[in-house]
């Protein structure tokens, strides 16, 4: 960095002395006569991206909040990195949930040479913009893009610390197989990528489970009358019903089922895992099983729910914890390596271990967090709300997963401590005011 | 044996659907030879419309059957003016074009009307409110709602009134004056234009009613949901003999008949080779047969050599 603005004052000298007559020649001295004799603490440049306009901009906000808080922390603590001190900026940028706009924010961070990303949000913004952060070799961790194609690319430089879609289907499966117990599951899918796709991976894991498991019903992603194919389940009698689509679809679908008499138990994927079914099927929808990528957020551990809620006076939203976890571990990584070069510190973000805010993060050969947790959730007085955590094919019921993730908390590895000391002090000031 | 009887009534309410909108296409068929492509997003106007006026109702303490006739009764309006506006703007004026002009403009017109649609309602799906208390009556092991009994009265009701409005009634002879040839029913003093006009606007009413009955059946109401019923119901008009209104209405009703049963049985029949994502195929299906064994339709006698 202090390369950089040396260039710099090269630059504006030059550039200076091109303009001769513009009165200029006074300004790169100040800059350079100022830099030596307090030594400034090193500027290093985090980058986070996520949509901070439109639909979902209460989410990116969120997000972006994540980020906020692990560095604002670890400006707090002190950094040093090489024997230097190192202040930490969060450069944020709106990709407004567009894919263009989202490669375009990419290379205006690449640009303002950050050392890392946090982001982006959407899948469908992160694998695009990842090929940018790919060519300019900036590590990027994404908080809560679930497509598994953005770790399929092959880049070295590109992680997530939620879990992957294509781990959804085995859970909500081996749910269905644990908790409900069905003879036979009806699995009906709306004939897209993703829908086919996770209703396979239901069928192979309930199958694994020794369930009868009936031949595959398919609607289209527009079908709305799904009367028919009800009509000839409710002949064959299955005890759970898996839909692989959307809301908009499964929505009618439910209803469809409850007002011909058919009492399976409904279970989706996190694409009809909404409160929008609550919508579009009414009172059926109660009692609807659905599962998404990652963990609730009140799952989060507690010492950065309060954190969070006494800097920025909200609750965390969604994927908040995951941004912090995602900044953090950039920040790990950086001290492992003792240096704020991407080239340094990519192996050992590569290889980290790191007790987070969402648990335990690890990654794996293709930087997908290695045991990422999936989420059921259930319809209960038109909210869903999440009822159990599968980890590793184990189903734990929610409030069990709550407490032990109580009791972890203080039990955290030591490079945790301090700043678990330091934390009550910090957050009890803003509190005051 | 209730699942047969369960697949029939399945069918018998898509049916009527059906038949209700393929009445639309007929009805233009038989007067200008118009395929009017445009006539399935009329059913998704008027299904815009009444999920607009019910959404607004739905907090009052109205009774659920008013707020949705209510809804129909905005959505009427709403599609009849629409309708004569599509035959007053686009078609009137191409009326002595070849006839690929104005199907082509019919198409157009969809593409048109769909991102209106658009544009005002969002492209988000619309959950209509549920309001109508959820009532269903077994029959023979089966079980018919509320909601099913309502279409399928209503639409023989709809036909049956059309029926007389056709046959028993000045306007009706006029229609069928003009329909068998515009140039002599015009010198024998019949207003073509307003005939052809008033067609639409009975179509469009036809369509709006229909825009409504899907809407709170299904509970949803999406800016794209007008082609697909559009083209079936246009395949339904094509098996009953497009022209002719009886056609119409027992190619609805065979239709929604062959689809429920074809989704509910292909898969047992075929050992799973075919599932039901062919449901929709179905009608496509029969269009084709159609079209090669009897060109002319079930009831059409009339074979297509007007111009």
């Amino acid at each position: 960095m202090q390369g950089t603005r040396f260039s710099l004052a090269i630059f504006a000298a030059v550039a200076a002395l091109t303009l001769a007559g513009c009165g200029e020649e006074k300004k790169p001295e100040p800059a350079v006569a100022a830099a030596p004799p307090p030594p400034p603490p090193l500027v290093v440049k985090l980058g986070h991206v996520g949509p901070l306009t439109g639909g979902i901009a209460h989410l990116g906000k969120d997000n972006e909040n994540g980020a906020r808080l692990a560095v604002d922390e670890a400006n707090a603590k002190g950094l040093t990195l090489g024997g230097k001190k190192v202040k930490l900026e969060l450069v944020t940028e709106d990709d407004q949930a567009d894919p263009k706009v989202g490669t375009t924010v990419a290379q205006k961070l690449v640009d303002a040479k950050v050392v890392g990303v946090i982001g982006h949000l959407n899948s469908g913004v992160s694998i695009p913009a990842s090929a940018i952060y790919n060519q300019a070799a900036i590590p990027m961790i994404s908080g809560s893009s679930t497509n598994p194609q953005l770790t399929e690319q092959g880049f070295k430089n590109v992680f997530r610390v939620v879990g992957r879609d294509d781990q959804q289907g085995p859970a909500i499966a081996s749910y269905l197989a644990s908790e409900v117990k069905p003879k036979t599951v009806a699995v009906i899918d709306d004939a897209t990528a993703y829908g086919e796709g996770l209703a396979n991976e239901v069928e192979k894991t309930l199958k694994a489970a020794g369930i009868k498991v009936l031949p595959r019903e398919k609607g289209t992603d527009k079908t709305t009358d799904f009367m028919a194919i009800l009509t000839k389940l409710k002949g064959k009698k299955p005890n759970a019903v898996f839909y692989g689509g959307m809301d908009a679809t499964g929505g009618p679908l439910l209803k469809q089922a409850r007002e011909l008499g058919i009492k399976a138990v409904f279970a989706f994927g996190d694409g009809a895992c909404t409160d929008k079914m609550k919508e579009l099927a009414g009172d059926a929808a109660e009692g609807l099983l659905c599962s998404q990528a990652g963990l609730p957020v009140q799952a989060a551990n507690k010492k950065f729910l309060d954190a969070y809620k006494a800097k920025f006076n909200v609750e965390p939203i969604l994927y908040a914890p995951f941004t912090y976890d995602a900044a953090n571990l950039i920040i790990a990584a950086m001290k492992k390596a003792d240096s704020p070069d991407p080239a340094k510190y990519l192996p050992e973000l590569a290889k980290i271990s790191y007790e987070g805010a969402s648990g335990k993060i690890e990654f794996d050969d293709k930087g997908d967090r290695k045991d990422a947790e999936m989420t059921i959730f259930t319809m209960k007085g038109g909210k869903i709300e999440p009822i159990a955590i599968i980890k590793s094919g184990k189903t734990i019921k929610f409030e069990d997963f709550l407490k032990t993730a109580e009791a972890a908390a203080p039990a955290a590895p030591a490079p945790e401590a301090p700043k678990a000391a330091a934390e009550p002090v910090k957050a009890a000031e803003p509190a005051k005011k | 044996m209730d699942i047969f009887l369960q697949q029939i009534i399945n069918g018998l309410t898509l049916g009527s659907v059906y038949a209700i909108v393929a009445l639309g296409y007929t009805m233009v068929y038989g007067i200008i030879q118009l395929i009017n492509f445009a006539h399935g997003e009329l059913v998704m106007i008027g299904a815009m419309v009444a999920f607009s006026v019910i959404n607004a109702l739905a907090g009052t303490h109205l009774p659920p059957v008013l707020i949705v006739f209510i809804g129909i009764l905005a959505a009427i309006p709403v599609c009849m003016l629409v309708g004569y506006a599509m035959e007053r703007i686009a078609y009137r004026p191409l009326r002595s074009a070849p006839r690929l002009a104005p199907l082509i403009t019919a198409i157009g017109i969809s593409i048109i009307l769909q991102h209106l649609a658009l544009l005002v309602w969002s492209r988000n799906p619309l959950a209509f409110p549920q309001i109508i208390p959820f009532v269903t009556f077994p029959i023979g092991g089966a079980i018919i709602s509320g909601v099913q009994i309502a279409i399928i009265l209503t639409s023989v009701l709809m036909m049956g009134a059309l029926t007389f409005m056709v046959y028993r009634t000045k306007l009706g002879i006029a229609m069928r004056a003009t329909s068998q040839n515009p140039l002599v029913a015009g010198l024998m003093g019949i207003d073509i234009d307003r005939i052809i006009s008033f067609t639409f606007i009975v179509g469009a009413a036809l369509a709006a009613v229909a825009g409504v009955m899907v809407g709170t059946y299904y509970g949803i109401a999406h800016y794209g949901m007008g082609s697909l019923l559009g083209m079936k119901a246009f395949s339904a008009a094509v098996l009953g003999g497009i022209g002719n209104l009886a056609g119409a209405m027992l190619g609805g009703i065979l239709l929604g008949i062959v689809e429920a049963l074809g989704a509910g049985y292909i898969g047992d029949l075929t050992n799973n080779v075919f599932g039901s994502n062919y449901q929709d195929v179905f009608a496509f299906m029969v269009l084709i047969g159609v079209l090669v064994f009897r060109p002319s339709g079930l009831l059409g006698e009339r074979v297509g050599d007007r111009a």
